[in-house]
């Protein structure tokens, strides 16, 4: 299977902050172009038509017009929009990608401009051959003009607010009652491990029963083994709300709740 | 330490939401200024935020808040460190009239070798077609290998001007897209490291040197220059010029004696670029309405000579503009890339 080297870019803030951008790959590019394309299409042949009832006054004046008019359209339609649209044309918004400067600040008209004017040389010898072995063999998933003006194309996936509390909120927490053990617990827990758990019970409706009460069984039992609670305390509870309990216990603070 | 996360997202979560209502203002209407209260405001939550997003990757593994953090953080990242200023609007006639002509003579040295390479490829199509004749039929564009210069000139006088009659806007609009496209081409083959930019050059210039050859063999030199000098002594200066963008960003992609980096490089001559492909664009728009409404109509319409010296005073006020154009609005001229 083909591996394309796009992932994510990442970015370090003058604050010493690294975040990540997922990058775009060839394939969501070429379906974002193909919505282009058929926009450019679209729009040329209505001007033409447009122009074409101008050309029963005056002929010669509508077909100048009408060539200026598609070669305007061609070159224009990614450089307007994605200046005005700020790094997006009408594909990618719906493809949901971004052009953005590969150091993260805002796009200059310039790097617009220079990456669709490069196009004259990423679509050779036809169909984005050039644009597309580039993309496919640059770390950054570049095309040459993206290369060129120091862009990158981004995905942007819609990242809303997660509610995390909505997990333990308003539920007795019998593990509690022993603040000492739920200390340990705190300590000797990875934060790798708090979030294994977490993301299980985040994502348990997703899982097959077989499979949600195997991993909720490894889970627990490799909480117990790390700060073992007394039994009467866990008497009763399924392995999964034994997970439950263990993760707000590490990842809700230290509340003391009396049984 | 594991972050107390019920903790850390109620005491975050109502600043991060204030960050991204003030970044999506700012997305939404890119001329917003934000006051001194405003900006101070939106520099203490990107900087809280981004402590957050610090803490969370450090102390805890949640995926899903991370990734929306770092969107958030990177989206007022953008906003926060803007590079643009009041002179990265792009202002067409200043482009052209003052930014232009510096642009051109900064890159002297890249505009002699796209010269150099057009006269190179004139000459080759001389010698093409006086050692060899038959050349012709490889060397030649747009018809003019089948018919002789002579029977050329004979259609073009006897019906002088009356081949565009009725099209002259349409040919004029052809003649400045097709020759747009075309530079638009050499230039964007400077990505080859030039190479692509010399091979367009040379090629253009075979073609020009080989139909000059063509037609001063067959004694019509005159004819030839009252047909091309019109819009020729503007036309091809666009291209060559067209030719210098491309070995600029060749140059920059080679980056021959420079030691900056390479992403520093390109950067460096983007402005330059726009610049230059602005100045063709404007040149060839001219070009073009004098080829298809002047420089089509010959004698007995139009005396040769008066074309001729159309031509050249073209040529002596594009050149006056090319040197003095721009002085005295900026700083010495120089060459900090050189070619490759």
């Amino acid at each position: 299977m083909l591996e394309f080297p796009s992932s994510t870019l990442r970015l370090r803030t003058p604050e010493g902050i690294a975040f990540d951008l997922p990058l775009a790959g060839p394939m969501s590019r070429l379906l974002a172009w193909a919505v282009d394309a058929l926009l450019i299409g679209v729009l040329c042949s209505l001007v033409g038509s447009l122009l074409a009832l101008l050309g029963w006054v005056v002929r010669d004046l509508a077909a100048a017009v009408t060539l200026i008019a598609f070669f305007l359209i061609q070159f224009g339609y990614g450089i307007l929009l994605e200046w005005r649209w700020r790094g997006q044309t009408l594909g990618k918004r719906l493809v949901r990608l971004r052009v953005v400067d590969a150091t993260g600040h805002k796009l200059q008209f310039s790097q617009v401009v220079l990456r669709n004017l490069l196009r004259a040389v990423d679509i050779l010898p036809g169909s984005y051959l050039v644009g597309g072995i580039a993309c496919c063999l640059s770390p950054r998933a570049q095309r040459l003009g993206d290369f060129a003006a120091n862009t990158v194309v981004v995905r942007i996936p819609k990242h809303t607010q997660p509610d995390l509390t909505q997990l333990f909120a308003g539920r007795y927490n019998s593990l509690r009652s022993r603040p000492h053990l739920c200390a340990r617990l705190r300590q000797e827990v990875t934060p790798a491990e708090a979030a294994v758990a977490l993301q299980a019970l985040l994502r348990r409706e997703q899982l097959d029963p077989a499979a949600r009460t195997a991993l909720f069984s490894e889970l627990a039992e490799r909480f117990r083994s790390r700060v073992p609670f007394p039994e009467d305390l866990t008497a009763g509870l399924s392995e999964e709300q034994y997970v439950r309990n263990v993760a707000e216990v590490i990842t809700a603070g230290g509340k003391i709740q009396e049984p | 330490m594991i972050l107390d996360l019920e903790q850390f997202l109620k005491s975050g979560r109502p600043l991060w939401t204030e960050l991204e209502s003030m970044v999506e203002r700012m997305e939404e209407n890119p001329r917003w200024r934000p006051t001194l209260p405003e900006a101070t405001r939106l520099h203490y939550l990107y900087e809280r935020t981004a402590a957050d997003l610090g803490r969370l990757t450090t102390f805890a593994c949640e995926p899903s808040t991370s990734r929306y953090l770092e969107s958030l953080v990177a989206r007022a990242h953008g906003e926060i460190h803007d590079r643009r200023n009041a002179t990265d609007r792009f202002r067409p006639v200043r482009e052209f009239f003052q930014n232009f002509p510096r642009a051109v003579r900064r890159h002297r040295r890249c505009l002699a070798g796209s010269l150099a390479a057009t006269v190179a490829g004139v000459l080759f199509g001389v010698a093409s077609l006086l050692l060899d004749p038959d050349s012709r039929y490889a060397t030649m564009a747009y018809g003019h290998d089948a018919q002789t210069p002579s029977q050329r000139v004979q259609q073009e006088e006897s019906r002088s001007g009356m081949g565009v009659a009725g099209a002259q806007a349409q040919f004029a609009g052809y003649l400045m897209t097709h020759n747009m496209r075309v530079s638009l081409t050499t230039m964007a083959l400077g990505m080859t490291g030039g190479v692509g930019t010399v091979v367009s050059l040379f090629y253009n210039g075979v073609i020009l040197g080989s139909i000059a050859a063509d037609y001063v063999a067959d004694g019509q030199a005159a004819f030839l220059a009252g047909w091309i000098l019109p819009h020729g002594t503007v036309e091809i200066p666009a291209i060559v010029i067209a030719g210098q963008a491309g070995l600029l960003l060749g140059a920059a992609l080679i980056g021959r004696g420079s030691r900056e980096p390479l992403r520093h490089r390109l950067s460096a001559v983007r402005t330059d670029l726009l610049t230059l492909v602005t100045g063709v664009a404007g040149l060839l728009i001219w070009a073009g309405l004098v080829e298809g409404f002047f420089s089509q109509y010959h004698e007995p319409v139009l005396p040769y000579s008066l074309k001729i010296t159309f031509g050249l005073l073209e040529l002596v006020v594009l050149s006056l503009f090319l040197i003095r154009g721009g002085a005295g609005t900026d700083g010495p001229d120089a060459n900090p890339i050189p070619p490759p």
